[in-house]
Parts: C-alpha cells; structure tokens; sequence
C-alpha cells in the first residue's frame, strides 16, 4: 500500500530534506517507514485548518493545567509552557527490546560500580578504571565510604539520554543519575496525544505509560528502611521557583505522597520528622530532586536553605532512605562515562548492548592533542555539567570560542571531554503548516528498587530550532510524545 | 497535613474571598455613584476604602475610573483584585499537588483573565461585565472545590480561612456604614435611602435573602440584625463563624490533636456572642464597640490558630 493520496503527501512534506541522517519516519529514498504510514495517511487527510486547530488546544491545554517550566532571570512571564509538537515519535518492538535490555544492564552495572567504589574499591586495584579519575570528581562524595544503603540501590531513578546514529543504531549519550526530570512530560504529553489523536492512537496499539507513578512508589517502597512496614514516603523539593517544580508537584499528587520542602523537614535524635498540624511526623523514604550540594548545609554547601540540617546523620544512622543515594553523580561524570563499557564487562561479564559514543579523555594526552588540533569538528563537554550548560558545538563556534575552550581545557584537562559531532536521527515536526525534520533524542525512564522496571516509552525531546542540535529545555526545545508499539 | 500546605490552603482561600469582597463593594458603589442624590464621589470613595481595611495607595483624586482601575489592577495595591487572585494562584501553586486538577484549572484560568490582553478593554467598555465575570471565576473555584476536592483537613483549612476572612470584611464593612445607617442625611427624596441600604445589602448578597425572611420593608435595625445575627444566611457574621467552629472542629477530629483551650475558648466565646444576644440588646449599645470587638477576636482566633497549627515550636512538639 502507498503512502497515502501522494499529492496531499506531497504539500505535506513539502521540500522536506533527507540527508545522511536518519530520518525516523522516511527511508533514504523517500519512503515512508511502515510503522509511520498509518500517521502520515492521517495527517495527509486532514485539513489545514484542523491540524492548527489541534496544535492550539493542545498548547491552551498546556497552559490552563499549569504545565509550564520556569525561566531563570526574569521578572514578569517567568512561566512558559514546553513547547510540544503534535506529531508522536514511533519506535517499533524490536527497537525498544534492545533499548530495554541494554539499559537494565547498564543500571545494573553502574549501581554494582558505585557500591564497589564506596566500600572495596576492587575495579580500582584492578586498574579498570583509574582511581585518579574517581577521587577528582566534583561528585565524588568521600562520606559515603562504607555507608551500607537498602538492598545496594545507590541509583533507584535514571533518565539516560539515547541518541539514535545514521545507522539506525540506538547509543548512549548520557546517563542521569543525580535528579533526573521530564518525567511528567512524558505523562502529559501522552494525556494531551489521546485527547488530540484518539483514533490514531487507537489504531496503533501502543504500550501504556501511564502506570509510571505506581511503579516509582513501588520502587521507593521497596527501598524503606528496616521495620518501617508501612512507610512515610515524601518528595523533597527546593520549592516553587525550581524550573521543574511542575513536576515534583505533579509526581506527588499521582503517587499521593506528601511533597515537602527542607523547611517542613527537622531532625532530632538523627530521626528526620516533618511538620504537619498534628504535630511531627516521622519520614522514612525521601525521593529527593534536590541536588547533594543542597541537602544537608551540616555536610554539604553550609550556605544552602534547600537541605535539611542534620539528614546526612540520620541518613547514615539508617533511620531514613534517602534516593537517589549521595554521591551517584561520581558515575555519571562525563570522563567516567568513557569507562562505562569497561564497568559493564567487569561487574557483568557481558559485552555492552548499547554503545556508548565515541569519547576522548582530556587527561590523556594524545587524546587531547588530537582534540585541540580538530576542536572545530568536535563538541567537547565540561564534566560535572548537564542541561546543555558548558558546552562548546566545534561546528557553530566562533575561532574565538574555540580558542576559549583550548585555553581551559589544558588549563584543567580534567574538567573536559570531547565528543565527535554527532550526526543523530531527525524525525518530522509541525512547523508553520508542513513538516520539517528536527534532531530529537530519546530519554527513557528507568526505575530500581526490589527489580527494574521501564516504562515503554520515554522523552523525546525535540531541538525546535532548525539545525540546532541542542534539545534542552533550557534552550529552546520541545517535546513529542513516544509511542512504543505492541 | 503539612503545617506549610494547611498555610497556603488557607491563604489561598483568604485571598480570594478578599477579591471576591473587593469586587463586590466596588460594584455597588460605582452603581450607588450613579444617582446624584446621595454622598459625594470622594467621600463615598472614603468609605469604601475604609470599609476594605483603609489600604494604601487608594486615596481619592477625583478621577473615577482610574481609581476603580487601580482596585482591579494594581498589581502592588495590597487591595486590589489583580493581587488577590495572583496571591492566591501563588499560594495554590505550591500545594499544587494537594488541589484537584480542576480547582488548578479554574484558578489558573481565572489568572490568565485578569492578565489577558482583552481584559483591560472589556473593563473600560462594560465595567459591570468585567466584574461579574471576576466573581463568577470565583464562584465557580468555590464550586469545583466543594466538589472535587477530597473534604478532609485541607478542604477545611479553606473553609476555615474563607468564613474567617468573611467574617472579618463584614464587620468592617458594618462598623464604617452603621453610623449612616442609623443617621440618615435629610433628603427630599427617600428613595435615596432605600438606594443606600440596597446597596449594604448587596455588599454582602444580601437583598433578596432579606427579602425573603423581612419582605422589602427595609429598615436599619432588621438590616443590621440579619447581617449580623442570621443563622442561616452565608453571608451573615454568626453563620461565618458557626463555619469557623466547625472547621477547626473538624480539622481536629481529623488529625487527633486536641486543640489548646485558648483556641476553643476564643472562637465559643465569639459564637455565643453572636447566638445569645439580641439586636436590641446590641443597638441599645455601643453598636461600633460591638463590631469593633468581633474584629479584634476574628484577629485573636487567626494567631491563636497560626501558633498552634503552622508556627509551632518544635520543642513543644517534641515534649508531647
């Protein structure tokens, strides 16, 4: 069957480029990929009219739910919505088992990693991974040494971040392990798709994400203390000017669990109790979405109002659950990233199911004298940073910022790492009233407590800016909603 | 219930029972200004700013319209409509998780309205529209509240903030108006009169409540006995403060917590004021003092309130 009436594909489309990227929804030649087709038959039927009409109730509903995000910096407007585009990212069964399967392994590895740093430090005697490496990094919490966490889980909640190459093949671009967001787009957006295209979707038979809440306070559950059978499970906040306060509000109120901030939260007796009118009411699991530096002024940053004063000593007394655990950014440092496949192999005995991308070592000095000599084809990365922050694109720079970066990275070659230009996989969006192809990654939601469970599904994020390869919030991109096929 | 979470409830509520308040004497006294009879434009304008509380930046300057702009908009006029609903879209914002998504939607919307574009215009050509409209988001928060949110101890900490904050803008509103009320101005026509005390009545969406239990023979002493003393009437003063028992009477069967004497002594002591005493006995004394003191104990039960459920000390919570 053919992809719909041709001609009204064809206005569609319009001059839609395809290139050396992979497209997600056409072949090389044009074709349109039969897990699309039922979609681009669709749109080709609708009217102009009608797509505008369901891209403006779709933003009006983003706005009237209050599912906006907040810019830093400015007084009036700070509030914005996500932009969201219309059209869903379709991912076939066979894709996503691979994409299931490496990410339990990797989860797997790394929380195997963590624990074996913070107790024994054998992959380090074994000169897997350089211990020099490891005691420089930002994140590198030395207060964890030897503290026993439940049932081993150092990293209950991921949110790694895929990037599918030019060969169709799905490669790991980052793994967060600190306090991974979008969660919550992934839910709403999904909400918003069946409402716009309940047909469509319908006809797919696409796998529920729903059930995401149920499962993150299962696996926060699963991780209470000892002889707490019944649980005070709260979400800690930094409060309502945090960019992603939507979100903790929003998994609070789906899981039914108190949000707190560090201001409701005291400790005595190294027992961590909030405050609510019936008096102090003991907490037994934080699902914290506050940085390390922030939790605790007694052990961390001594300036931070976020934290609670003293949950470090009742965390290390046993009495609370604290997840993630602290110091889990050690191992998604960008340098230690290049050691992933290696942990993978060591703790599992398996090769890695998905690749990681090809990274260069600053530290190492034939790696960054290459670096230096091609900084203009490279992307190269800061290492404790994320959000698309300290980041220089070797292709969009100025001889004036790649000059900047040179300086600092032999300055602090620990610091940095360098990455080849990735040329990742586009897929079609609503711009104006045709479609253009725009880079998009794919963040899956991992969750480990008593086992490991991922959503089908994920975030696909979307840089909206023609060319642009950046898809954080932060600095302009969106997002679709994902479908995984049954 | 976090001691925070039951402080925005609360907040939240107040608020928006203030700007319901404010738009409502807003209202009648731009419609009272229309007859030429009565008061002047300032010294009306005086009244109606001490009737909310004497708040600043409000004083007259003889330009009506740009008074009742700065009432609605002013976003910094602690007064004003447009602050209220933004303080109480704030407050709802960090319980966002404790609200229905509809009480959400509904105050949202009523946000995105006060600070749309067509707003500004649709006030200059019908003022009456815009202000029912204002009212009728409120009115419909209040519903989807009543309806979608679980009626536990945060739906009472709203009921305890609405009737709270009622009840205190009422007997403001009394106590600057009683004085007129009782010393009508000689006038050539009494219509005015009846005008004036419609307009009190209306205040506090009374005149067709009183209509039905006094018929529409209006006179000073039946207004100020029903305003006052009804029992059954939402916006009479003892029907808000039979809700503030019994919300705080609730909030504690809810949580366990016996409140302190203090508490149930202050707010029985107001409601018995209110249901053992006749209007006779109020009008034969100092009317003024009578208001004023349900003022102060409206003020004493929100501290009293405040220091037991949402500032306590954590030493007192420990030593229980």
């Amino acid at each position: 069957m053919s992809a719909g009436h041709p001609a009204e594909l064809e206005t569609l489309f319009g001059d839609y480029p395809l290139d050396s990227a992979f497209d997600e929804m056409r072949e090389p030649g044009g074709d349109v990929r039969s897990h699309y087709r039922a979609l681009a038959e669709t749109l080709a039927r609708l009217p102009q009219a009608e797509l505008e009409r369901c891209k403006q109730s779709a933003e009006l509903s983003f706005l009237t739910q209050g599912i906006t995000f907040t810019v830093y910096g400015r007084e009036e407007g700070t509030e914005r919505i996500f932009p969201y585009d219309l059209l869903p990212r379709i991912i076939t069964a066979e894709e996503w088992d691979r994409i299931e399967r490496g990410l339990t392994q990797r989860i797997t590895a790394l929380n195997l990693f963590l624990r074996d740093v913070y107790f024994d430090a054998k992959i380090l005697t074994d000169r897997v991974v350089p211990s020099e490496l490891v005691y420089s990094c930002k994140h590198y919490r030395r207060q964890m040494r030897g503290l026993q966490v439940p049932r081993n889980v150092y990293i209950a909640v991921v949110g790694s971040d895929l990037l599918r190459l030019n060969t169709g093949e799905f490669v790991v671009l980052e793994d967060n392990l600190r306090v991974p967001s979008g969660v919550s787009y992934m839910l709403t957006n999904r909400r918003v798709m069946k409402r716009t295209f309940p047909q469509l979707f319908h006809s797919y038979g696409v796998r529920p994400i729903e059930h995401y809440p149920q499962l993150l306070l299962a696996t926060l559950r699963s991780l209470a203390p000892e002889g707490r059978p019944e649980p005070n499970i709260v979400l800690l906040t930094p409060g309502v000017y945090n960019s992603a306060y939507f979100e903790h509000t929003y998994l609070a109120r789906q899981m039914g669990i108190d949000l707190v901030e560090g201001r409701d939260l005291v400790t005595h007796d190294n027992v961590v109790y909030m405050r609510t009118t019936d008096g102090l009411k003991r907490v037994d699991v934080i699902y914290r979405r506050v940085d390390d530096d922030f939790s605790d002024p007694l052990i961390f940053r001594s300036d931070s109002a976020l934290g609670c004063t003293g949950l470090f000593n009742a965390y290390r007394a046993g009495n609370v659950t604290v997840t993630n655990a602290f110091g889990t950014g050690l191992a998604d440092d960008k340098a230690l990233y290049a050691y992933v496949p290696d942990i993978i192999r060591y703790y599992l005995n398996e090769d890695p199911i998905l690749p990681n991308v090809k990274t260069f070592l600053m530290s190492d000095e034939n790696e960054r004298k290459h670096v230096l000599a091609n900084l203009e084809n490279l992307v190269v990365k800061a290492v404790g940073e994320s959000g698309g922050y300290g980041m220089l694109i070797g292709p969009h720079s100025t001889a004036q910022q790649r000059e900047e970066f040179a300086r600092q990275i032999e300055a602090n070659p620990r610091n940095y790492i360098a990455q080849p230009t990735l040329d990742f996989s586009r897929a079609p969006c609503l711009i104006g009233n045709h479609l253009e192809p725009r880079h998009v990654d794919l963040r899956p939601y991992v969750l480990f407590g008593d086992k490991v469970n991922i959503v089908p599904g994920g975030l696909t994020r979307v840089a909206l800016e023609k060319g642009s390869l950046v898809v954080n919030s932060s600095q302009g991109g969106g997002s679709k909603d994902t479908w995984v096929l049954e | 219930m976090l001691s925070r979470v039951a402080d925005s409830l609360y907040w939240m509520s107040r608020y928006l029972e203030r700007a319901e308040n404010t738009v409502r004497q807003l209202d009648v006294t731009m419609n009272l200004m229309l007859d030429t009879g009565g008061a002047s434009a300032g010294s009306r304008w005086q009244q109606l700013i001490a009737a909310l509380g004497n708040p600043e930046g409000c004083e007259w300057n003889g330009n009506l319209e740009e008074m009742a702009g700065r009432l609605v908009f002013d976003a910094l006029g602690h007064a004003s409509i447009t602050y209220c609903v933004n303080a109480a879209r704030e407050n709802a914002r960090q319980v966002r998780e404790e609200i229905s998504t509809e009480q959400w939607q509904r105050l949202n919307r009523l946000y995105h309205q006060m600070h749309s574009a067509q707003v500004q215009s649709q006030f200059r050509a019908s003022i009456n529209d815009a202000l029912a409209s204002v009212v009728d988001g409120i009115h419909l928060f209040k519903g989807v509240t009543d309806t979608t949110m679980i009626h536990g101890q945060g739906w009472q900490f709203i009921r305890l903030g609405r009737y709270l904050e009622r009840a205190y803008a009422i007997a403001t509103l009394l106590e600057v108006y009683q004085a007129e009320l009782f010393s009508p101005h000689e006038r050539e026509h009494s219509g005015y009169q009846y005008l004036e005390q419609v307009g009190l009545l209306r205040c506090c969406t009374a005149f067709e409540a009183y209509c039905q239990v006094y018929t529409a023979d209006l006179t000073a002493d039946r207004i100020l006995e029903f305003l006052l003393l009804n029992r059954d009437f939402p916006h009479a003063i003892r029907y808000c403060v039979d809700g503030v028992r019994q919300a705080v009477e609730a909030i504690q069967r809810t949580g366990g917590r016996r409140p302190p004497d203090e508490l149930t002594a202050g707010i029985g002591r107001l409601h018995a004021m209110l249901g053992y005493t006749t209007i006779s006995e109020i009008l034969a004394g100092d009317t003024a003092a009578f208001l004023h003191s349900i003022r102060e104990q409206c003020l004493r039960i929100h501290e009293l309130m405040y220091r037991y459920y949402i500032h306590y000390s954590i030493q007192s919570a420990l030593s229980i």
